[in-house]
């Protein structure tokens, strides 16, 4: 059965010379489906069994049930502000899975084939195999977009990021910021008059506050609708107006203006906490996020290191803003940044990128402190932008090399010291 | 297998050594154990190397012809840059063919060896006492015996112009399936002590002995009742058994010194040199790897021809011989002989075999520092069968941590390499290459998720720095 399959896909294995882009993608394809068959040929006879297929594999899988309930909260969110199915997630799940799949579907195939084949060319023409890093950034890139992203821009963001942001500087392991986070802050820079304000983290609203209603696409009217009667469960009608009183702004926006009470006027800091609320598609749903770090962590994928002083350096800043109580943000008890916004996602998943953050094990407390006390600074200070993760693992990612340099030269100063 | 008797450790602690203990490393366990009986085996052909001697010229002026009968000590050919330091004949007999290879470079000087062994005589064994230093080294070197000590940084045939700061030696191997040196000693404490005496007067400083402290197996009264020496015991997984990881705890290599270090058996024939007056370069190796049928140790000399070693054993054609262990050793064909520096064969299947979803459920246990595999939940007491495949392709490098995870000393070894491919010479000295030799790194080569060939490239590292002069 395997070597029929195998000689099967030797006959069709495209040329290397005349379809270099071809043979690229098969190649990535093949080696996908079947571990290959080199052998060691100097330095060490066997190898670990990890390769980095199975590290970014693992890292995607860490994911999953952000993916799971970040759909479903996109259509939640989509019901709740026209005052349908809020009772809990599963009230209405088959209506909230199908509209959450009709939305993100389309996020995570154009994330892909656009950066998948940007990959390839690139590969193709350095020639040399297609490295699997992009498999995580293919993934992270829906979670961390708002799920009414328009597609093109997405395209465009993610063109940009592995383009200037990776391969400009050499392709994998070379990259000096994280592409995720560049498609992001691409989007957040260049198109800020589609991306900013609330309308964006509600999907199929003309308007997400009153006044609005919803708005249907061809697939859910014309294909899902007359399947779910079929089953005689309910179906999307258009028209339904948002209901009163209710906003799409996220926990963030109204920390900004109006500090924990105007939080607490639209979500309980269980709904946060749970991730019932408006924000980018995989970061709302703390238990989940933590599942999948401790997942991160027990299989020794991510830096534990960066994790616990990316929250240590969070909670000292937060305690010093709770002391000197400026604003009413600075108010904020401690503890409940955590479950505002996407500063656990951004923990888990993005400050752990091994080729963007700190390399040595004493840089990475630092540099994990440091996205911690920066990133809480830009949430709570600056004014147009209520959310400080993305930039600041960015300034931290540019300034990691640098981190790496003052532990390294310690380790230098030490041998050197004794040389005189 | 002899399990630890409570005694023997403890009686150690009361001699006050040192017990160090190193938290990082991984042990590699696999199927193929050497059975814990020494045995004979009549090997036919031996053969002196000039490659595994690191620095020597490749085209060493050579003292005999081809149908020249020698004695075992007899001097084969000399390093032009050096004529000082000789090479000789592991044992007697008639040498039967030179083998070149590229650029007519000498790859082997075969011997057939005698039924029995004749032994070149010596004029005078200097007294190890009373002799002064000069006249020791002068013996050693004029006897063959100078090239089993190798000198660090760089793992070079030792300077004989050198005074070394230490000498170093280390009485364990934790490699994988590596030998039991305790059997390799087993009553010849007086050998081995005469040995260690006479290293005693090269160095201005120290020898030191790295003793098992691991408290599975009793180290052997050899090692611990040995005289003149400090002796430190480790505690801890592969590499603590390494002579360089155990320099580092003891006292580092800073730039500029010099330390010297010698395998278990290379004192004993140091040791017998002296005491008896001849050039014994007898050696007991372990045959291991779970293709051999009967994994066991066999006595034989330096350069052993492989064929002959593993002759009792009905080899798969599929099969892959290293001279060494899996490590760090050299794949040979049974042709070929047995490297200067190893006590040890392995051999193990090839893996060119492609796996449906290898990468993601593999068909077999592999032996991974990676925790993403069921069966490092077991990495203490699961054995496993390897084979040669490489698990994946080669990658940039992505993951950061994983060399120091399992590499107990305080170096960066992924900031090493990349300054050697970068060919920064500071930071390369700076981040401490004169403390590493390629064994060292093979862990971290094992478990590099890029599949990068870090012993390679620090090869190639230290080759520049000894251009260098550095």
């Amino acid at each position: 059965m395997k070597q029929t399959l195998l000689k099967f896909l030797k006959r069709i294995e495209p040329d290397k010379e005349k379809a270099p882009l071809l043979h690229t993608a098969y190649d990535a394809f093949f080696t996908f489906a079947f571990a290959p068959n080199t052998v060691t040929k100097e330095g060490v006879h066997i190898r670990d069994g990890m390769d980095l297929k199975r590290t970014m594999v693992m890292v995607v899988l860490a994911m999953q049930l952000c993916y799971i309930w970040g759909t479903l909260n996109i259509g939640h969110q989509h019901f709740a502000a026209l005052g349908k199915y809020q009772q809990h997630l599963l009230e209405g799940f088959h209506l909230k899975l199908f509209y959450g799949l009709v939305q993100i579907l389309p996020i995570w195939i154009v994330a892909h084939v656009v950066g998948l084949g940007v990959e390839f060319y690139f590969a193709a023409r350095k020639k040399h195999a297609v490295e699997e890093g992009y498999l995580v950034t293919g993934a992270l890139i829906p979670l961390i977009m708002p799920p009414d992203i328009p597609l093109w821009i997405l395209a465009f963001s993610i063109v940009f990021a592995v383009i200037i942001g990776k391969e400009a500087f050499g392709g994998t392991g070379m990259n000096v910021v994280n592409i995720a986070l560049l498609a992001r802050v691409f989007v957040f820079f260049a198109y800020p008059g589609t991306i900013s304000g609330d309308e964006v983290w509600v999907s199929g609203l003309t308007k997400a506050a009153p006044g609005g209603v919803a708005e249907y696409g061809w697939i859910h009217l014309n294909v899902l609708n007359p399947l779910f009667e079929n089953f005689g469960w309910a179906t999307f009608q258009a028209g339904q107006a948002v209901v009163d009183g209710y906003s799409g702004a996220t926990p963030m926006a109204l920390a900004a203006k109006g500090g924990w009470e105007a939080v607490t006027q639209h979500y309980t800091p269980g709904q946060m906490f749970w991730g019932l609320i408006p924000g980018s598609i995989g970061e709302t749903s703390k238990p989940f996020i933590i599942v999948g770090a401790l997942m991160l962590i027990a299989m020794g994928i991510a830096s534990w290191r960066i994790m616990v002083s990316m929250v240590l350096g969070m909670v000292a800043m937060a305690l010093v803003f709770n002391w000197w109580g400026f604003n009413a943000y600075m108010e904020i008890p401690w503890y409940y940044h955590f479950s505002m916004g996407s500063f656990l996602f951004a923990m888990a998943f993005m400050a752990t990128d091994p080729v963007t953050a700190a390399s040595t094990n004493r840089g990475k407390w630092i540099y994990g402190f440091l996205i911690g006390m920066i990133g809480l600074i830009i949430r709570v200070l600056n004014p147009a932008y209520p959310e400080g993760w993305m930039l600041a693992i960015l300034l931290l990612n540019v300034f990691a090399p640098l981190i790496d340099h003052f532990v390294l030269q310690s380790n230098i100063n030490k041998r050197m010291k004794h040389v005189q | 297998m002899e399990i630890r008797t409570a005694e023997a450790p403890i009686a150690d602690n009361a001699e006050g050594d040192a017990l160090k203990k190193l938290k990082r490393g991984f042990d590699v366990r696999l199927y193929g154990e050497a059975e814990k009986v020494i045995s004979q085996v009549q090997v036919n052909t031996f053969a002196v190397q000039p490659p595994n001697f690191a620095g020597i010229s490749p085209m060493p002026k050579l003292e005999v012809q081809e149908g020249q009968h020698v004695k075992a000590g007899d001097a084969l050919f000399f390093d032009k840059r050096n004529p000082d330091l000789i090479h000789v004949a592991p044992i007697s007999g008639e040498v039967i063919v030179i083998n070149r290879g590229e650029r007519r470079a000498i790859q082997e000087v075969v011997i057939l060896a005698d039924k029995e062994v004749q032994y070149r005589s010596y004029d005078q064994v200097p007294n190890v006492e009373s002799s002064s230093r000069e006249a020791l080294v002068a013996f050693l070197l004029e006897s063959g015996a100078w090239p089993l000590i190798r000198q660090r940084p760089y793992n070079v045939l030792a300077d004989q112009n050198e005074v070394p700061r230490d000498i170093f030696i280390s009485t364990f191997d934790t490699a994988p399936l590596a030998p039991d040196l305790n059997l390799v000693v087993e009553g010849k404490a007086a050998v081995f002590q005469r040995g260690l005496d006479v290293l005693g007067r090269l160095t201005s400083g120290k020898v030191y002995l790295g003793i098992d402290g691991r408290g599975v197996l009793a180290p052997s009264t050899v090692f611990t009742q040995a005289k003149g020496v400090e002796k430190v015991r480790f505690k801890g997984k592969h590499p603590a058994g390494n002579v360089g990881v155990q320099i580092h705890h003891i006292r580092p290599i800073r730039s500029k010194e010099k330390v010297w270090t010698l395998g278990v058996q290379d004192v004993l024939t140091v040791g017998t040199l002296f005491l008896e007056g001849k050039y014994d370069a007898s050696r007991v190796v372990a045959l291991t790897g779970a293709a051999l049928d009967k994994p066991g140790y066999v006595k034989t000399y330096l350069g052993a021809n492989i064929g002959d070693l593993l002759k009792r054993h009905t080899l798969d054609g599929n099969a892959r011989i290293i001279s060494g262990d899996v490590l760090s050793g050299k794949a040979k064909l049974p042709a070929q002989f047995l490297d200067c520096y190893d006590d040890q064969i392995t051999v193990i299947p090839e893996g060119d075999d492609y796996e449906l979803f290898g990468w993601l459920l593999p068909s077999s246990a592999r032996p991974s520092t990676s925790k993403t595999f069921f069966s490092s939940i077991f990495s203490n007491i699961w054995v496993y069968n390897v084979n040669t495949n490489t698990h994946g392709e080669k990658r940039a490098f992505v993951m950061t941590g994983q060399y120091e995870d399992v590499l107990p000393m305080d170096i960066f070894p992924q900031h090493l390499l990349k300054a050697i491919i970068t060919n920064d010479i500071e930071k390369i000295e700076g981040l401490g290459i004169h403390e590493v030799v390629e064994e060292d790194l093979a862990l971290c080569e094992f478990a590099c998720t890029s599949k990068q060939p870090l012993q390679k490239i620090l090869r190639e590292g230290m080759e520049m720095m000894i251009k260098e002069g550095l």
